[in-house]
């Protein structure tokens, strides 16, 4: 009796053909994606990465919801022209703790993986507000919205919790601070001394020009401009780090 | 009484739904429950009106279930137009701009809502509609489970509404493909595991000794889209009465678990199950019998096992480590071969009726959509390769093939089986007007040929522009100059994609002509009746 024959078998069992097929469509999965979480080379040692600050991770949700992945990538591949035109080749280390992780498929527009730091403020809000103003080429859509909408959360530390329970390491005393923080990053009258030592090198004061209120574009900019600045590469073994 | 739980049960999901309308911590969320308020509130007036306390006529169990396959043919004319309307939209305002409506309307809503309206609207409408008429027929048995079937049609109708609108709101995941957030994905959860079990079912309870291997296809796409579903969208609500939730994985591991999902939703989804339609539909329409039952067996199993391996193809070049890389590149490469096993089989099929070419439009139809299969498997796995990917990733390239693909071979196999089915479902001798199919297969094949073409074109230029150097080792172009240099090639691809919803355009009226029962008054096609001889 030949292997083809045999396939009869299957071709007569419905509950055989199910359990088979499942089987075989596991295997890929488990090869490739399983020891993603124990082989320790996986993720580089890196100093600088930290948890997002509650200003941030709204400006990062923002960022999400209006589908920026779409045409930002933020994925800066190891190839000359790449790291001449945005900076240091991505880690992985570097978006550890990006639940999801915001790599992109598709440049319609440039790398946003270090746009931080690289722009002013009132740039990116003249730019967020009216690309065509400072860039005349751009196709990007308008997000003038953001100025006027308030954050709207009511309690935000249930987001931190949420990615602490993802394996985030938000402490406690982060928690307890969530809608502070939020709320003070962006105000310039605002004591933030406990926000910048609970999140080093967050940028802080009025970031959208209008420092009564902490909008939705105070949020996406304070993501912008944290976005690539965490990691010291002059601190980095590049040969300790390959994979 | 008739339908008496269904509307009580209705009615308690009515009224969570006003409950969370009212209760949500946040506005997108508040705004979806309204939808969904509004959408159940319209199901229960609907099962009120076809509700009575007769005692309902036996069914004949030994009669197909229609029902449920003609409502799916009507969706999937249905969203195949919103989803190409949205597509030709979104590719207008990548040419101009200025045609972005702030918020809702911007191209990051809309983009999600043309590939899931097209993928999971159209496609999967295609795939629901038709699995269901081939089980029944290849198995001799009416569907399991009764009403089971319009569950499974009406649930998903409410899943893809709820991904439109959240969409619309921004109420995304960010997962390509999987966009939906924690509740949606919960609901689609419920209703492809009924599917599973409508299907498997029917199976179970077959007049026929052997499994025809339509169904293997059939089967093996729906067990691995709810195993891809559930572990891709596996997150954590930030509060049970919000639209936001986290992904359970992160960076790196998240981003092969999304591209694992991302690929087989191209594998299985748009490819095993379109496999299962090809091989109901082309011997039906050719009245061959398939190529080869060996090639079908192996290329079967080969396609299945090869092309989960294939995700990590989509990160290449990226902080994923290189192992899983290359072992996603040399599976892609890999699965050039039994998919061009699936084509062979397709094509050879026709073997002896190769003439009905010149005559049957549904069978150039179909003949057309193996062709594109065949270029996009070839395709893929070209650009699978590191080299060659190392230019077209981030490019117009990816979104060219993706349409070949899409537009070539999903559109097309669907169009025919739509074709074949519909005279059938409603007893018609024959569809409203070949000669309109003729001119939709031209119209979408000669959209299809601009939008490739175009995007080739672009895609590489992008590629090249983006690492061209000047003799004193200088970037040549800002980014800003290339993005200035695509604008001719957008719009024509705007016009291209156009030409390909006309197409489906003509096909929604021919369709609906054929439902109503006219028949055009036309000349026979050219060469299908035998010319009359002199007699001598």
């Amino acid at each position: 009796m030949g292997l083809m024959d045999r396939h009869a078998l299957i071709e007569k069992n419905a509950t055989l053909l199910l359990v088979g097929s499942l089987l075989v469509v596991t295997v890929g999965g488990i090869v490739e994606i399983a020891p993603l979480f124990y082989l320790d080379n996986t993720i580089e040692k890196v100093e600088g990465m930290r948890p997002y600050s509650p200003l941030e991770l709204v400006g990062r949700n923002i960022y999400v919801r209006e589908g920026c992945y779409l045409c930002h990538s933020q994925m800066i591949r190891p190839f000359r022209d790449e790291v001449e035109r945005y900076g240091h080749y991505s880690l992985a280390a570097e978006s550890m703790y990006d639940h999801p992780f915001q790599w992109g498929s598709k440049r319609t527009g440039p790398d946003l993986a270090r746009v931080g730091d690289r722009y002013s403020n009132v740039w990116h809000v003249e730019h967020l507000t009216d690309p065509r103003s400072v860039v005349p080429e751009s196709i990007m859509p308008s997000y003038a919205f953001l100025k006027d909408a308030p954050i709207d959360v009511k309690d935000f530390s249930t987001h931190l919790v949420a990615n602490r329970r993802v394996g985030v390491p938000y402490s406690d005393d982060m928690i307890a601070h969530a809608n502070a923080d939020l709320m003070a990053q962006a105000d310039p009258n605002a004591d933030t001394s406990g926000l910048e030592a609970r999140y080093p090198k967050a940028k802080v004061g009025d970031f959208d020009g209008n420092p009564q209120q902490v909008t939705e574009m105070d949020a996406l900019v304070a993501y912008l401009q944290m976005l690539g600045t965490l990691v010291d590469f002059k601190n980095y073994d590049e040969a300790a780090g390959y994979r | 009484m008739k339908f008496g739980t269904q509307i009580f049960a209705l009615g308690l999901f009515t009224f969570a739904a006003l409950v969370a309308a009212g209760f949500g911590v946040d506005e997108p969320f508040r705004q979806h429950m309204w939808v969904l308020f509004f959408v159940l509130l319209g199901f229960v007036a609907i099962l009120i009106r076809n509700s009575n306390f007769e005692v309902p006529a036996s069914i004949d169990p030994s009669a197909y279930m229609d029902g449920p396959i003609r409502y799916g043919a009507i969706a999937t004319m249905f969203w195949g137009v919103v989803g190409m309307l949205v597509g030709v939209v979104i590719a207008l305002q990548l040419a101009y701009p200025d045609l972005n409506i702030q918020p809702w309307f911007n191209f990051g809503r809309l983009r999600p809502l043309h590939t899931s309206g097209v993928v999971f609207a159209f496609g999967g409408n295609a795939l629901l509609c038709t699995s269901l008429y081939v089980v029944q027929r290849t198995c001799r048995a009416r569907l399991f489970g009764g009403d089971l079937a319009w569950f499974v049609f009406w649930g998903y109708q409410l899943f893809i509404v709820m991904a439109a609108t959240g969409y619309l709101l921004g109420i995304t995941e960010s997962r390509e493909y999987a966009e939906p957030e924690w509740y949606v994905d919960i609901w689609l959860t419920i209703v492809w595991v009924a599917y599973l079990v409508l299907f498997l079912g029917t199976i179970l309870k077959r007049k026929e000794p052997h499994i025809y291997v339509a169904n293997w296809f059939y089967l093996s796409f729906i067990v691995t889209i709810a195993m891809l579903h559930v572990i891709n969208n596996l997150s954590m609500p930030a509060s049970f009465l919000g639209s936001k939730s986290y992904s359970a994985f992160s960076g790196v591991q998240d981003a092969l678990t999304q591209w694992w999902y991302g690929h087989n939703a191209v594998g299985f989804f748009l490819t095993a199950g379109f496999l299962g339609m090809m091989y109901y539909f082309v011997p039906k329409q050719a009245n061959r019998p398939v190529y080869s039952y060996r090639l079908s067996i192996v290329h079967f199993w080969a396609i299945i096992f090869l092309y989960i391996w294939a995700g990590p193809h989509h990160l290449h070049y990226t902080a994923l480590p290189d192992w899983a890389q290359t072992l996603g590149m040399v599976f892609s490469i890999m699965l050039w071969m039994p998919s061009w096993g699936g084509m062979i089989n397709g094509l050879m099929t026709l073997s002896g009726a190769w003439d009905k070419l010149r005559t049957d439009p549904i069978i150039r139809m179909m003949v057309m959509a193996i062709a594109f299969y065949g270029m996009s498997t070839f395709e893929g796995p070209m650009m699978s390769i590191k080299t060659v990917n190392s230019l077209s990733h981030y490019t117009d390239w990816t979104i060219g093939h993706v349409h070949s693909g899409a537009l070539g071979w999903v559109g097309m196999i669907s169009f025919g089986a739509i074709y074949f089915m519909v005279p059938k479902l409603w007893n018609r001798e024959r569809l409203y007007s070949l000669r309109l199919v003729t001119w939709h297969f031209w119209l979408a094949t000669l959209g299809i040929v601009v939008y490739a073409a175009v995007m080739w074109v672009s895609g590489i230029m992008q590629g090249l522009m983006w690492r061209e150097y000047d003799e004193q080792g200088f970037l040549v172009y800002s980014f800003a100059e290339t993005v200035a240099a695509m604008h001719p090639y957008y719009v024509m691809r705007a016009i291209g994609g156009a030409m390909y919803l006309t197409g489906t355009l003509i096909m929604a009226w021919n369709i609906g002509m054929t439902i109503l029962g006219y028949q055009r008054e036309e000349e026979p096609m050219p060469g299908s009746v035998p010319a009359l001889q002199p007699a001598e």
